[in-house]
């Protein structure tokens, strides 16, 4: 479980990274999230033994990340925390598949153990195109880009009044959090009790925000209407980089550009 | 003139659960007075002011803004008429940029999109946060929260600024920018406030309100002068007329 | 309980975000509908408190671990089953997008596991019907545990289901059966009584916070009916498209049976768990059967088998080492046109 603090100076770190300036920042969101959404759907596509066809995928993180100036060290330590989740999520197959694929040296490497394999790396690819989303787009052009893209006005209302009050909300559980662990005397846990009274009244406390700003929305005029100003348009750039890279993911779905490469090489060696 | 005074007569609000807010309430105010409601916490100073945008029903009594009385037929125009800056910010700032924030009143009042965007222009401008347009809230600071809130308010030109405990939560440098922000202001302003030496400085004006009703209604610098009626409220002279800490002189 | 990328395959992930989807377009317009404009600033604060309530931990008596509030019976009681299934959509998409929790292709499939069925299911038809009127604190507390162990035993059912069909996974059915729904059956109890402490606490402390929240929520407009229909709708849309699906892909299980009872590379050193796991496959077999692949079929002729399983095996090294290297030079690559680009931007 992440810890309060460390969760949300990590949405604050994201956040920021989203209001640089980059080509690709400049970009309309539609676009980023529509490749975004062909590539983990093409990499989600192979079948469970395919390994080796995945790597060139990582060409669209990496690329998207540099000509965006993310920080590398950031991005990766994000993407690696997955890394033990996605082992877990894929452990079990070695256990159930036994079916010998070939021998690399003494070890016998079974369908299980490839499959395996596959799963962290079809992980690593999906959170990376995931993170990356966010951080050259920003939630509220994520939630602009949905809108246009169909999605129902009273969710991406909820969407976006949820991320602004994350902010509020996860400090004030973690003042509740920390005053207790204040006052437990090194005593470890809540039991269920406390933690009952202690969410109440956090509870109660938001329950009572909600209506202030419920106050203030009336204040203001609000009659039930959210509007919107307009924003950036999609043209020939976004198109040029939703088409390319699609095309890109389709091409290295079918063919295993992988294979392909190192074929190449391997002749030339031999 | 009767346009932009505020009558209350005779307000009694008692709560849903018997608890009596407000007693009997009476005081008018007049175009550009800047006007400070003071007593301790509990005299009903929330309540009186939640009633001035009509968001709570008086139980007996009569509100009037301006030419309108207070009924569910004129709050549109009455919440035009009275903005209303809340405590908390964060309750205020509820959009995902300053800008949509402050543009948030104007589009309710159906204005067309550039007259919105020029509207937030000038008022993020008289306010001094102009620089901070695109920033979304939780990247603002406490003054600068206090700020932009206002900003959300007179971006729909109201006639009569309410503010509930401007100065709370700011640091000293902050709540200077803030008062000095408040001096300039032309509207009918009316404050709720603990910070005493600030009801000093902007309003010529104090009411006191003790136990739901009105204790004492009169300038400011003689209210404070009187100590007794000050002890009985829970209240103290502000520290600026409380003679120097250090030599002892003025006490 | 969470549903992965990793182990979902196109077809699943996209039938369930349309079911996620529609459910969410529906929800939106009864929203809309509701009069009750103050739901809107209340999902979006009590989305954020359930996001922070999520990072407290409590432990779990009687075992010593931890554990944390899911939350989404306790959503259902206090906004009703339209606003509650928003916000616990709303969270999810936070936290796929922000902390990598399940992913983007899985939302759908955890918007739908986590989301429907408490506050469609659970809340509407168990929580309610229990609780009726002013209850006592054991009668709140039996609903509440009752509610959520139905929602949480549906939720990882679903989750069971969506991770065969997709056929990514080697975990057979009844391996992940199970596991899944005995520890979700201990998930429920746990977040049934405490759902039940915080509502409780709230219903002493802030009584009207409550009463006001169970009077606001109409249930006679969620009609039976569509509930049962939709439900069964989305059943049969994943069962065909996957059925669809499943007759191409073999299943790496069956095949290594064949393999493992047909070839004489491993002699009899069959696992008793495994053979008994294998039986019991077949015996609860419910999916169609896969077609095998056209190399593994099964063999008679041992020996002549045994050189096919070799030649096999050798030609798969061939275009596996290929591959190996192969993959590890676009890696290098890719990772190299980064560094280049990084510089030509710093340059710029």
């Amino acid at each position: 479980m992440r810890s309060i603090d460390g969760a949300v100076l990590d949405l604050k770190r994201l956040d920021l990274l989203a209001t640089g300036d980059s080509s690709i920042h400049r970009l309309d969101a539609r676009a980023k999230v529509l490749t975004t959404f062909v590539f983990i759907v093409s990499v989600v596509s192979f079948n469970r033994y395919e390994f080796t066809a995945l790597f060139p995928f990582f060409i669209y993180p990496v690329v998207i990340a540099s000509l965006a100036n993310l920080p590398g060290g950031y991005i990766i330590r994000k993407i690696s925390m997955v890394i033990p989740f996605a082992f877990v999520v894929g452990m079990l197959n070695p256990l159930f598949d036994r079916a010998l694929f070939f021998h690399l040296g003494p070890f016998a490497v079974t369908g299980g153990w490839i499959s395996c394999a596959s799963i962290i790396i079809r992980t690593v690819l999906t959170v990376g195109a995931a993170v990356i989303l966010v951080a050259v787009t920003g939630f509220l052009s994520v939630c602009q880009a949905l809108e246009r893209l169909g999605t129902p006005r009273t969710f991406t209302v909820q969407l976006l009044f949820l991320y602004r009050y994350i902010f509020v909300l996860t400090e004030e559980g973690a003042r509740a959090s920390r005053a207790r662990e204040l006052r437990s005397c090194g005593r470890k846990g809540l039991g269920l009790a406390s933690f009952g009274s202690l969410i109440g009244h956090l509870l109660i406390r938001t329950w009572l925000r909600a209506e202030r700003i419920h106050m203030a929305m009336l204040a203001r005029g609000f009659t039930g209407e959210f509007h919107s100003r307009q924003v950036s348009g999609f043209g020939w750039r976004e198109l040029f980089y939703v088409a390319g890279w699609s095309a890109l993911f389709v091409a290295l779905r079918l063919e295993n550009g992988a294979q392909w490469l190192g074929g190449l090489v391997t002749g030339l060696l031999s | 003139m009767s346009h932009h005074i505020v009558a209350v007569k005779h307000l009694q609000h008692v709560y849903a659960d018997g608890t009596v807010a407000l007693q009997d309430v009476n005081f008018t105010i007049h175009h550009g007075e800047s006007v400070a409601i003071i007593g301790a916490n509990g005299a009903g100073k929330s309540t009186l002011l939640l009633h001035l945008n009509g968001y709570l029903i008086p139980t007996a009594g009569e509100i009037r803004i301006g030419d309108f009385p207070l009924t569910k037929k004129t709050l549109p125009e009455i919440r035009r008429t009275v903005g209303m800056v809340f405590q908390d910010p964060d309750d205020q700032l509820f959009m995902p940029t300053v800008f949509d924030d402050v543009a948030f009143g104007p589009f309710n009042l159906g204005l067309p999109v550039d007259e919105v965007k020029q509207r937030v222009r000038d008022v993020l401008e008289q306010v001094g946060a102009a620089h901070l347009q695109e920033k979304p809230p939780y990247h603002l600071s406490g003054g600068e929260k206090k700020r932009v809130a206002i900003a959300t308010v007179l971006s729909m030109s109201p006639d009569i600024l309410v503010m509930d405990e401007p100065t709370s939560g700011l640091d000293p440098f902050a709540r200077r920018q803030l008062i000095g922000l408040l001096k300039d202001f032309q509207h009918t302003r009316i404050f709720t406030s603990h910070d005493l030496d600030m009801v000093l400085e902007l309003c010529q004006r104090t009411i006191i309100l003790h136990q739901g009703v009105v204790k004492a209604d009169g300038p400011t610098r003689e209210i404070f002068g009187n100590e007794a009626l000050l002890a009985e409220c829970r209240l103290e002279k502000p520290l600026s007329m409380q003679g120097c800490p250090v030599c002892g002189k003025g006490k | 309980m969470h549903m992965a990328d990793a182990l979902l395959s196109p077809a699943v992930g996209a039938t369930m975000w349309g079911v996620a989807a529609g459910t969410i377009a529906y929800s939106s317009m009864k929203v809309k509908k509701d009069l009750d404009e103050r739901k809107i600033p209340l999902m979006g604060v009590l989305g954020a408190f359930i996001f922070a309530a999520q990072m407290i931990n409590f432990t779990i008596p009687a075992t010593g671990s931890s554990g944390h509030l899911g939350g989404g019976l306790l959503l259902a009681i206090l906004l009703g089953p339209y606003a509650a299934f928003l916000t616990i959509a709303s969270v999810l998409v936070v936290q796929s997008l922000f902390f990598a929790d399940g992913g983007i292709l899985a939302l759908g499939c955890n918007i739908f596991n986590l989301g429907f069925f408490p506050a469609f299911i659970a809340y509407p038809f168990i929580y309610r019907k229990i609780v009726g009127r002013e209850p006592s604190k054991a009668r709140l507390t039996a609903a509440a545990i009752i509610a959520a162990v139905v929602g949480l035993q549906l939720g990882a059912f679903s989750v069971v289901l969506e991770t065969v069909a997709s056929g990514i996974s080697s975990l057979p059915f009844s391996t992940f059966v199970a596991l899944m729904q005995p520890i979700h059956l201990a998930i429920g109890i746990v977040e049934g009584v405490v759902t039940a402490a915080v509502v409780s606490f709230v219903a002493v402390a802030r009584p009207e916070i409550i009463r006001g929240a169970t009077e606001s929520v109409s249930l006679g407009s969620l009609p039976l009916r569509n509930v049962f229909l939709s439900f069964l709708v989305a059943t049969l849309l994943t069962g065909g498209v996957v059925s669809w699906f499943a007759s191409e892909n073999p299943d790496g299980l069956e095949w290594a049976i064949a393999k493992v009872t047909g070839s004489e590379e491993v002699t009899g050193t069959e696992d008793g768990v495994h053979s008994m796991l294998a039986g019991l496959q077949e015996k609860l077999a419910f999916l169609p059967d896969y077609s095998f692949k056209e190399n593994a079929a099964p063999a008679e002729e041992g020996v002549a088998y045994a050189g096919e399983a070799k030649a096999d095996e050798t030609a798969r090294l061939g275009t596996s080492v290929a591959g190996g290297v192969g993959a590890l030079l676009t890696l290098v690559l890719a990772f190299f046109i980064g560094f280049i680009l990084k510089r030509r931007q710093q340059a710029a």
